[in-house]
């Protein structure tokens, strides 16, 4: 593995390469999710895949979920072979690969074939912020055992499963093995990790936005689900549910996790939603900064100080302030990834999840 | 208040420079000619290498110094009064109260050579990175002196522009007077397959210049000719003591301080690289060019200062490094060459790039060091074992517990305990085969 040259090459340091990929993939973004149409022919030639899948021609969600997937399988194959001597690396990448591939593209495809409600079995609320939304339920509930189950199971991965394995294996049982939005950024956002900014100041804005994010996320749901229980569509009869729902949507599903999510990659790093934006995310990292067994251990005094660690994580966590402390890494945000421990020079860093202390 | 100046902003001065903050009122003043803030020499090398910028290399961000109270002056010391207890820096004097000297060391050079030849340097300063970055524009092959531990960072840089490399080491191997010859080989053969050329038993005799003085072959003392358009020189670094050398202040090779680090003249104290410790502790060197000893004194002295007087004592030695791929640890005493009453315990993977040694005394079997490359081990655990005397049998029992390798490493544990078990099978070490899922997985990665 190596990074050499990384900050010399035009694509990966913010150079014109850069800027010009993040153009296009926010051209791309804002023509996928509101001009449709403009693009049809590119849809179109997913269509073959498509009826042999589900048995109908291509819309833009199946366009998307087809080369979503391809993206994170060809670059997940890049990744296994720059770090090839990491099993850690290889098997959280197979995993991921495996996510996307299954449970995000092609069961929800398949179930569509068969008639049934979509579900991605491995995306889980408030990330999937439509869970709860009045249709979504209805169509559950109207698919008889299959859709109850697939509330239920809704609920328990929020409920039960994110605290039990967080506490466990820390958040990145999620974020950089299960998570489709982890799965990108770990694949196709590899080349760009560097670009997080590292500043103690940027720490303070990402509190701030991710947790505003988690509050509005619930706020929105809880009024979203007051209207579905009451039928009544104005919360305290001021605030029109269906209007924040809109809001959130628009705001934060589309255009935070999409746009800039994504097309910010080659400005911000490979995490900017992750890190600034995702609620789940913000959940799980609060299960692991106050109640998980994952930490980044430090190696005593063997810090040289060098400053990979830093430079090289995504989530923009100043490793080295730790280490170079001798002090173990408990971050809410850390997502696990290892690339800190893969680049240390000097053996410092090992994630590890300690059975008790 | 009184008033602390530190000349050098590196690891022991700037290590100083924040204890004495955290436990005191002090004026601090930090004076170094190199760069107004600290960074960390020893990522010089992945500045170069673009994997790094120059800014990522600062352990601290700008505002910090600021807001602890660290004057940070970007000046040079020209000389000290110390009577008038000041210092001529190139414009202003400086009052102190309290002297730390923090100079470090600057790279050795050869006496056969002119060093106004272009193109022939050594790795040190963030100035010689940037005459490097000069040196080795569009340059095809370079030969290096000294086989150490800048040389193979310096080598490592070079081979990643895609410039030919030739390594000339006095030794029979890379790094001889101090590693092991089995380890000294595991490197040895590895740079070789990293593309360098090895030339062993071999010193510079004389660099052949062009009519403009830029480098064009050099000279081996084995008579041989070799084309290069750069040297490297990388044997060895020397206490920087320029500032005290016409003082008062005693120094031979380093600056001469006692177990406080104090010097000979009242209130000035000497830290990091440029120290030559007195009476060094037994095992121990009097000069110790290392990151962490620089560390430590800067702590040490910083009590000292702030009215708990702290005599400097390393705990077991510890030093880490890397060779292109293959990392090295060392915790302990291990020798080139063992001891009358020391015997050894070595292992070595097929594929001759990880190894571990285990060195440990005769009768009681009490282990005294360890050596490892390629493994990542948990340094508390290995001293702890070392402090503790623990014996070999128990040490390798229980090696498990100072495995620090990524999760689904490839294990290398029992293969080390059956060659062991072979070696002394009078009391052979009980073998465990784990079962769980882990080990299940790094077996089918392997
Ligand atoms: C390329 C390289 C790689 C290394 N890698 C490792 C490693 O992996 N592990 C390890 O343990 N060690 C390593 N070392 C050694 C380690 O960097 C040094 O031991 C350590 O930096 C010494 O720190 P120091 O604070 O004593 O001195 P320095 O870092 O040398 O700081 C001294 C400062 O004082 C300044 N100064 C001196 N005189 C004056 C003056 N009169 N006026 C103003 N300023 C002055 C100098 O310019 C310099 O900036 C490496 C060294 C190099 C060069
Ligand atoms: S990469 Fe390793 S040695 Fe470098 S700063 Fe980080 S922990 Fe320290």
């Amino acid at each position: 593995m190596n990074n050499n040259y990384i900050f010399q090459n035009p694509a990966t340091n913010r150079g014109w390469l850069g800027m010009l990929i993040g153009s296009l993939l926010i051209i791309f973004y804002i023509l996928l999710y509101w001009f449709p149409t403009s693009i049809q022919w590119l849809i179109s030639l997913t269509d073959p895949i498509s009826l042999f899948i589900k048995g109908k021609v291509a819309d833009q969600w199946f366009f998307y979920g087809f080369i979503y997937t391809i993206a994170i399988l060809g670059m997940g194959i890049r990744m296994i072979s720059k770090y090839r001597h990491n099993n850690y690396q290889k098997v959280r990448t197979i995993s991921v690969m495996f996510f996307q591939t299954c449970f995000a593209f092609l069961i929800p495809e398949l179930l569509a074939r068969l008639n049934l409600p979509y579900q991605d079995f491995k995306n889980i609320f408030p990330l999937d912020y439509a869970f709860f939304f009045d249709y979504n339920i209805e169509k559950k509930i109207a698919a008889g055992t299959i859709g109850y189950f697939m509330l239920a199971w809704g609920v328990f991965l929020f409920v039960v499963g994110v605290p039990v394995m967080t506490y466990f294996f820390g958040k990145r049982w999620y974020c950089s093995w299960v998570c489709g939005c982890g799965g990108l950024a770990e694949t196709v956002g590899d080349p760009f990790r560097q670009l997080s900014d590292k500043s103690l100041k940027a720490w303070k804005i990402e509190r701030y936005s991710i947790y505003g994010i988690l509050a509005f996320s619930l706020i929105m749901t809880g009024g979203v689900l007051y209207t579905f229980f009451t039928k009544e569509s104005k919360l305290f009869g001021i605030i029109d549910t269906n209007f924040i729902r809109y809001i959130y949507g628009f705001l934060i599903g589309s255009i935070f996790a999409g746009v800039v999510g994504t097309g910010f990659y080659p400005l911000m790093g490979n995490r900017v939603w992750c890190r600034f934006g995702c609620p789940l995310a913000a959940y799980l990292g609060i299960v692991q900064r106050y109640k998980s067994r994952y930490r980044i251990s430090v190696n005593a005094g063997q810090c040289i100080s060098c400053g990979n660690c830093s430079t090289f994580c995504e989530m923009g966590i100043d490793v080295r302030a730790y280490a170079q402390k001798g002090q173990d890494i408990v971050r809410a945000s850390c997502v696990g990834c290892g690339i800190c421990s893969e680049v240390c020079p000097r053996g410092v860093l090992n994630l590890e999840n300690i059975s008790s202390k | 208040m009184k008033h602390i100046v530190i000349v050098g902003n590196g690891i022991a001065g700037i290590t100083a420079a924040r204890h004495i903050r955290k436990l005191s009122d002090y004026k601090i003043t930090v004076i170094s000619s190199e760069s107004k803030y600290f960074f960390s020499r020893t990522a010089l090398m992945y500045v170069y290498m673009g994997q790094m910028k120059y800014e990522h290399i600062k352990p601290y961000e700008d505002w910090f110094w600021e807001k602890n109270r660290i004057e940070l002056k970007y000046d040079k010391v020209e000389s000290i009064n110390i009577q008038r207890k000041n210092l001529q820096l190139t414009k202003e004097l400086l009052q102190y109260d309290k002297l730390i000297l923090a100079t470090g060391s600057n790279y050795n050079t050869l006496p056969n050579i002119n060093p106004e030849i272009k193109g022939v340097q050594g790795l040190y300063h963030l100035q010689d990175l940037e005459k490097l970055e000069e040196n080795t524009k569009n340059i095809n092959k370079a030969v290096i002196v000294g086989g150490g531990l800048i040389g193979v960072e310096l080598a490592e840089m070079l081979i990643s522009r895609n410039i030919e490399v030739t390594f000339l080491i006095r030794e029979n191997t890379f790094w001889g007077n101090v590693l092991p010859i089995e380890e000294a080989n595991i490197v040895t053969q590895h740079l070789k397959k990293m593309g360098i050329g090895v030339l062993i038993n071999t010193e510079l005799k004389e660099i052949y210049t062009s009519i403009n003085q830029r480098v064009v072959s050099i000279l081996t003392s084995k008579e041989e000719k070799i084309a290069c358009e750069f040297v490297g020189l990388t044997i060895g670094v020397s206490p920087n003591i320029d500032l005290v050398k016409n003082t008062s202040i005693e120094s031979q090779k380093g600056i001469l301080v006692n177990e406080y680090l104090e010097t000979n003249e009242p209130d000035i104290y000497a830290i990091g690289d440029c120290v030559e410790h007195k009476n060094p502790l037994s095992g121990r060197k009097a000069i110790e060019q290392i990151w962490y000893s620089g560390k430590l004194m800067g702590e040490t002295v910083a009590k000292s200062i702030c009215g708990s007087p702290t005599k400097y004592k390393p705990d077991i030695f510890y030093n880490s490094a890397k060779f292109f791929e293959i990392e090295y640890q060392v915790y302990g005493k291990i020798t080139q060459n063992l001891s009358a009453n020391e015997q050894t315990f070595y292992w070595k993977n097929t594929e001759n790039n990880k190894c571990l040694r285990i060195n440990y005394e005769a009768e009681s079997n009490s282990i005294i060091g360890i050596h490892a490359l390629g493994i990542r081990l948990r340094q508390a655990i290995c001293e702890k074992w070392i402090r503790d005397k623990c014996t070999i049998q128990y040490v390798l029992e229980h090696l498990e517990e100072a495995n620090f390798n990524p999760e689904f490493s490839k294990p290398f544990i029992n293969a080390m305990l059956e060659k062991y078990n072979q070696e002394y099978p009078e009391n052979p070490i009980l073998i465990k085969k784990k079962k769980s899922i882990t080990n299940l997985i790094s077996k089918i990665f392997n």
